[in-house]
């Protein structure tokens, strides 16, 4: 929104005072993400910028708090548990969510909303309540303080993402491509894996990876239904917050807004990518 | 009308048309029963928690069938006495008598010491009369109001915790009264928890409003860049965040070293900003304001910037033309955030359990401490289950307005 030529004074400083303001609230929105960064690389167990740091002299600067998590035999096995149960209930949710997203889509399904209504419920309830839920039911049926149980909450907690991410893809998906193939011979797998995939993949892969952080970002749950076998990295930090602050936190943040970058550059590739499949934007 | 194979074609349409209902049921049904089971089952499971009141009669089954022919006048017969005896020795082999101390201590405090010190004497007590025996154990047992406490328990369902959970509770005879003032805490909670959303959800509103505008008037190149600034805190992990804001908080912390630098405040006096409400608010605010600019963000971009524009030209100011023009036209971004927003607030536990201290903790930290400290577990589920219908609520209003498929993410 450029300023009109026609503006007048009055009009002029509320532009520019609009705009620092803006300013101002990007930077409410990343200085904190990016101050953990310098702070991770600190010589000394501080949580502020030291006069060294500040001076940019290299003594005030180490790799000490990196090399604190990687000879922390807890934070590696909480890291191996993180990826072990982020990985699986990707896969389940992505599994389970998309098959469900391409039956809510299809013409004339029965009880769509009531359907859709529970499927999203994981999303709705605040995970405070499921946590406290999974803790009583899990613990009566034994899958409490095991991996697997944890791996079924949080896939829970993944495939309402999954569902949206589908269906939205599905939304513009030309229903008689798949009368089209069966037409031609095609069986149903050979549909599904030809057809269907190669269409709805780019919703497939972001579903995918709102499962995979809800799972690796996940602490409530975790914090219920975990023993010490299994803790994961956000529960780590939850209890190192809590209890002897350390920054190796900093550290273990600063590897985790790595992963978070990681992700949201796939994320917009791939939007990029199903936006120029369909002709939306210029090139 | 015939199909090919000979049949009706209205039967052979409704065949097909079955056929295609129930592939797809199909394809629902496994989520659907994995959803069911894994949450929609403890969800449930929880919720009768909250009305559970089987302690009692389970550990004292002779003394609860005892009490039900009991008037409630004066103290029951010797035969309810030897009951009762009967079933603390059981409960103290089998030791499940704590469980019945800790319920009982819920409705009155001091009770635990009442079983707890009948259950070590009852070994002594080997034969009748049992009346005395008791009340020479613990004197508690000769007045009327603990038997009638014990006839009141007898019941295996209760509403008594949903009243605890509104500070409320029965008396002795049954009656509903208000908890002693001390013990009120959970509707002041209540109330800092709605207070506290409203506030945040306010505080998104006004800079998520501002910068969701420029983004959606930028060109798109600019405009894409700016949402990665607000794309990256979204993506960023939770526990991350909120170190980072300890970290810029506290004492020592960025923005009170970056005060005391500028000379704003002396450095023998900085704020409390962490460890306290105002913690929780910035905290929190920070972490929604991706959820609120999101939405705006999206309903912005629909709107044709030749509006503004015709408004200019039809003699409106800028203010006017902002205000009844433009405005207008986002209500439904506004409405779709803040609902947004709201939800996931009132229901948070995470952030303000590490940044709140005692001022700025919310229901959720309340239900996690009667789960893993107090192990009141039924009070839990009672206040968790008063959080849900808020929530469900809430959600039903969005879905209203919104409509669940029209949700974006990212």
């Amino acid at each position: 929104m450029a300023l009109p030529s026609y503006a007048g004074p009055v009009e002029r400083i509320w532009y520019y005072s609009y705009r620092v303001a803006c300013g101002a609230i990007f930077v409410f929105l990343i200085a904190p993400i990016l101050v953990v960064i310098p702070l991770s690389f600190n010589s000394v167990p501080f949580f502020t910028f030291t006069p060294e740091m500040l001076s940019f002299d290299p003594a005030g600067y180490s790799l000490r708090w990196y090399r604190d998590f990687l000879n922390n035999p807890q934070w590696i096995h909480s890291l191996q548990n993180s990826f072990i149960i982020a990985i699986a209930s990707t896969i389940l949710s992505t599994t389970l969510g998309t098959l469900a997203a391409l039956g809510l889509s299809r013409p004339y399904t029965p009880y769509k909303s009531v359907i859709m209504g529970i499927l999203i419920s994981p999303m709705i309830v605040p995970l405070i309540i499921s946590a406290t839920g999974m803790f009583f039911f899990y613990t009566s049926i034994g899958l409490a303080q095991t991996h697997l149980g944890i791996i079924l909450a949080h896939t829970a907690l993944g495939t309402p993402f999954v569902v949206i991410t589908v269906t939205a893809t599905l939304v513009g998906f030309d229903q008689s491509l798949i009368r089209a193939a069966q037409n031609l011979g095609a069986a149903p797998t050979t549909v599904f894996f030809r057809v269907i995939m190669p269409l709805i993949l780019p919703g497939v892969i972001s579903g995918g990876l709102f499962a995979f952080i809800t799972s690796f970002d996940e602490v409530v749950v975790v914090l219920f239904l975990a023993d010490f076998d299994q803790r994961t990295i956000p529960l780590q930090m939850f209890s190192g917050l809590r209890e002897q602050i350390s920054p190796t936190i900093l550290a273990v943040a600063t590897l985790l807004v790595l992963i978070s970058v990681l992700l949201l550059t796939t994320l917009e590739l791939l939007r990029r990518r199903s936006e120029r499949l369909r002709g939306l934007s210029p090139q | 009308m015939r199909a090919a194979d000979g049949t009706p074609l209205k039967v052979s349409i409704a065949r097909a048309m079955r056929r295609n209902r129930l592939l797809a049921l199909g394809l629902i049904a496994p989520l659907f029963f994995f959803i069911l089971f894994s949450f929609i089952v403890p969800i449930v499971d929880m919720s009768l928690r909250s009305i559970d009141n089987s302690v009692v009669p389970g550990v004292l089954p002779n003394t609860t069938a005892a009490l039900r022919d009991w008037d409630g006048e004066g103290l029951p017969p010797e035969a309810t006495f030897a009951a009762l005896a009967a079933d603390i020795n059981a409960g103290r082999e089998s030791r499940e008598i704590g469980k019945v101390a800790t319920r009982l201590n819920y409705e009155v405090s001091g009770m635990r010491g009442t079983i707890m010190g009948t259950a070590r004497k009852i070994a002594r007590i080997e034969e009748g009369p049992y009346k005395e025996a008791l009340i020479e154990a613990n004197k508690d047992w000769g007045e009327t109001e603990t038997w009638l406490l014990l006839k009141r328990l007898s019941d295996p369902y209760t509403f008594g915790y949903y009243l605890n959970a509104v500070d409320m509770r029965f008396d002795s005879v049954g009656n509903v009264v208000a908890q002693p003032e001390f013990r009120q805490i959970y509707v002041n909670l209540f109330i800092r928890t709605l207070w506290m959303s409203l506030l945040i959800t306010g505080l998104t509103i006004l800079l998520g409003y501002p910068i969701a505008h420029l983004m959606a008037t930028l060109p798109l190149r600019y405009s894409n860049l700016l949402m990665i600034l607000v794309l990256l805190p979204f993506w960023t992990s939770l526990l991350v965040r909120t170190t980072a804001w300890i970290v810029m908080l506290q004492s020592e912390g960025v923005i009170n070293s970056l005060m005391v630098w500028i000379g704003l405040i002396a450095n023998d006096a900085r704020p409390q900003l962490v460890h306290n409400k105002i913690g929780t608010i910035i905290a929190m605010t920070h972490i929604l304001l991706p959820f609120m600019v999101l939405p705006l963000y999206s309903v912005m971009k629909t709107i044709p910037p030749s509006y503004m524009r015709a408004a200019r030209s039809l003699g409106a100011n800028q203010l006017t033309a902002f205000v009844r023009v433009y405005m207008p036209q986002t209500m439904a971004g506004v409405g779709a955030g803040c609902i947004l927003v709201f939800i996931l607030a009132i229901g948070y536990y995470i952030t303000p359990e590490l940044v709140g201290g005692t001022s700025g903790t919310l229901i959720s930290n309340l239900i996690a401490y009667h789960m893993q400290q107090s192990l009141n577990w039924s009070l839990a589920a009672a206040l968790g289950v008063i959080l849900l219908g808020t929530v469900a609520a809430l959600y039903f209003i969005y879905n209203r307005i919104v409509g669940i498929d029209n949700m974006k993410l990212g």
